[in-house]
């Protein structure tokens, strides 16, 4: 099949979380992705929620300068947040 | 009520078996998946029914026993489902037809006298709501398609459609249990069936075949050519190795 378009698929594993991406389908249309997706991405269980959007939108940073994007961030510690203590109680941070 | 459930156990079992010879075989690779996912589904749904029926008869017979062991004259499932699958058009066909159908018998069914058939309906009927939007799905994209889709849709629609009223036949000892509201009476079903299948096709842009004429004598043992052929391959391992298990 040669004229069927790329979609990536997102999932959400539990109500609250992020989608995750599961991988990608191939079919003809929106309602057609959504429904290939629920089959191949949700036979266990994995999600409760599913996003899927055309591959041509998704915009990668793939083949750009990697070192000019990621690496500057790495020695600038002072940015993460672990100079102060957590109060008691709190779970996720 | 046993005579019943092999009623519902044997359509979704040869609806199953028949979407399982798509396996490997489908149009890609999502679409082989969808197909066979529902054909487990529907196998799922027969297992729960012989199981029950076992449980009513009670004479040391298996779910087994009930699905691959019978003769040809002891099925009682619906013409529709032993039909070939052709192309994917003529499957999507029978496929549409069997989950309308599906979906109205296991609404009614979810409010059965009979706490066991309900709760086998309730589940079941989530399953069948989503095949019947896969196959809308596909009916609709045929239908407005190509010229090769749309002729092959009404091929499929020619050749299969006298066969949907088969699906509504009644098996012995049924009138009692409607009698009683264990089970939907199937006349009204039909009723309905029209009714949506009608509006749907308007939906998809396809001619209804009004007033067609219709197949008979599904469920009474008499079946079409083809059945022997999947007896075949259904029935092969079991008479070949008799107790044979994994």
């Amino acid at each position: 099949m040669t004229n069927l378009d790329m979609w990536e698929v997102f999932i959400q594993t539990k109500p609250g979380l992020s989608h995750k991406h599961a991988g990608s389908v191939q079919a003809s249309n929106a309602e057609m992705a959504l429904q290939n997706a629920r089959d191949v991405y949700t036979r266990r269980s994995e999600g409760t929620s599913i996003w899927v959007v055309p591959s041509k939108y998704i915009i990668s940073s793939e083949g750009r300068d990697q070192a000019a994007f990621f690496d500057p961030a790495d020695d600038k510690l002072y940015r993460h947040p672990t100079f102060y203590q957590l109060p008691e109680g709190v779970k996720n941070m | 009520m046993k005579n019943y459930l092999l009623k519902l156990a044997d359509d979704s079992f040869f609806m199953g078996h028949r979407l399982s010879e798509w396996c490997g075989k489908g149009p890609y690779l999502e679409e082989d998946i969808a197909t066979v996912n529902i054909a487990l589904d529907q196998l799922g749904q027969a297992n729960n029914f012989y199981n029950y029926a076992v449980k009513l008869l009670d004479n040391g017979k298996s779910a087994d026993d009930l699905a691959f062991l019978r003769y040809e004259h002891e099925y009682v499932n619906a013409h529709l489902v032993e039909l070939p699958n052709e192309d994917y058009a003529h499957t999507i066909l029978k496929m549409y037809a069997f989950s309308v159908y599906q979906k109205l018998l296991y609404t009614a069914l979810s409010n059965s006298a009979d706490e066991e058939l309900a709760v086998i309906a309730q589940k079941s009927l989530k399953e069948v709501r989503y095949h019947n939007i896969h196959a809308s799905s596909w009916m609709r994209i045929f239908a407005g398609g190509t010229e090769e889709s749309k002729s092959r849709l009404a091929a499929a629609i020619e050749n299969y459609w006298e066969y949907t009223k088969g699906l509504f036949a009644k098996v012995e000892g049924e009138e009692d249990l409607i009698a009683v509201d264990a089970v939907p009476n199937p006349d009204e079903l039909y009723e309905e069936f029209i009714k949506i299948t009608e509006k749907d096709f308007q939906d998809f842009g396809l001619i209804y075949p009004k007033d067609q004429w219709m197949q008979k004598n599904s469920r009474t043992g008499y079946h079409t050519e083809y059945f022997g052929y999947i007896l075949c391959e259904t029935q092969y391992l079991q008479r070949a190795y008799p107790g044979c298990t994994w």
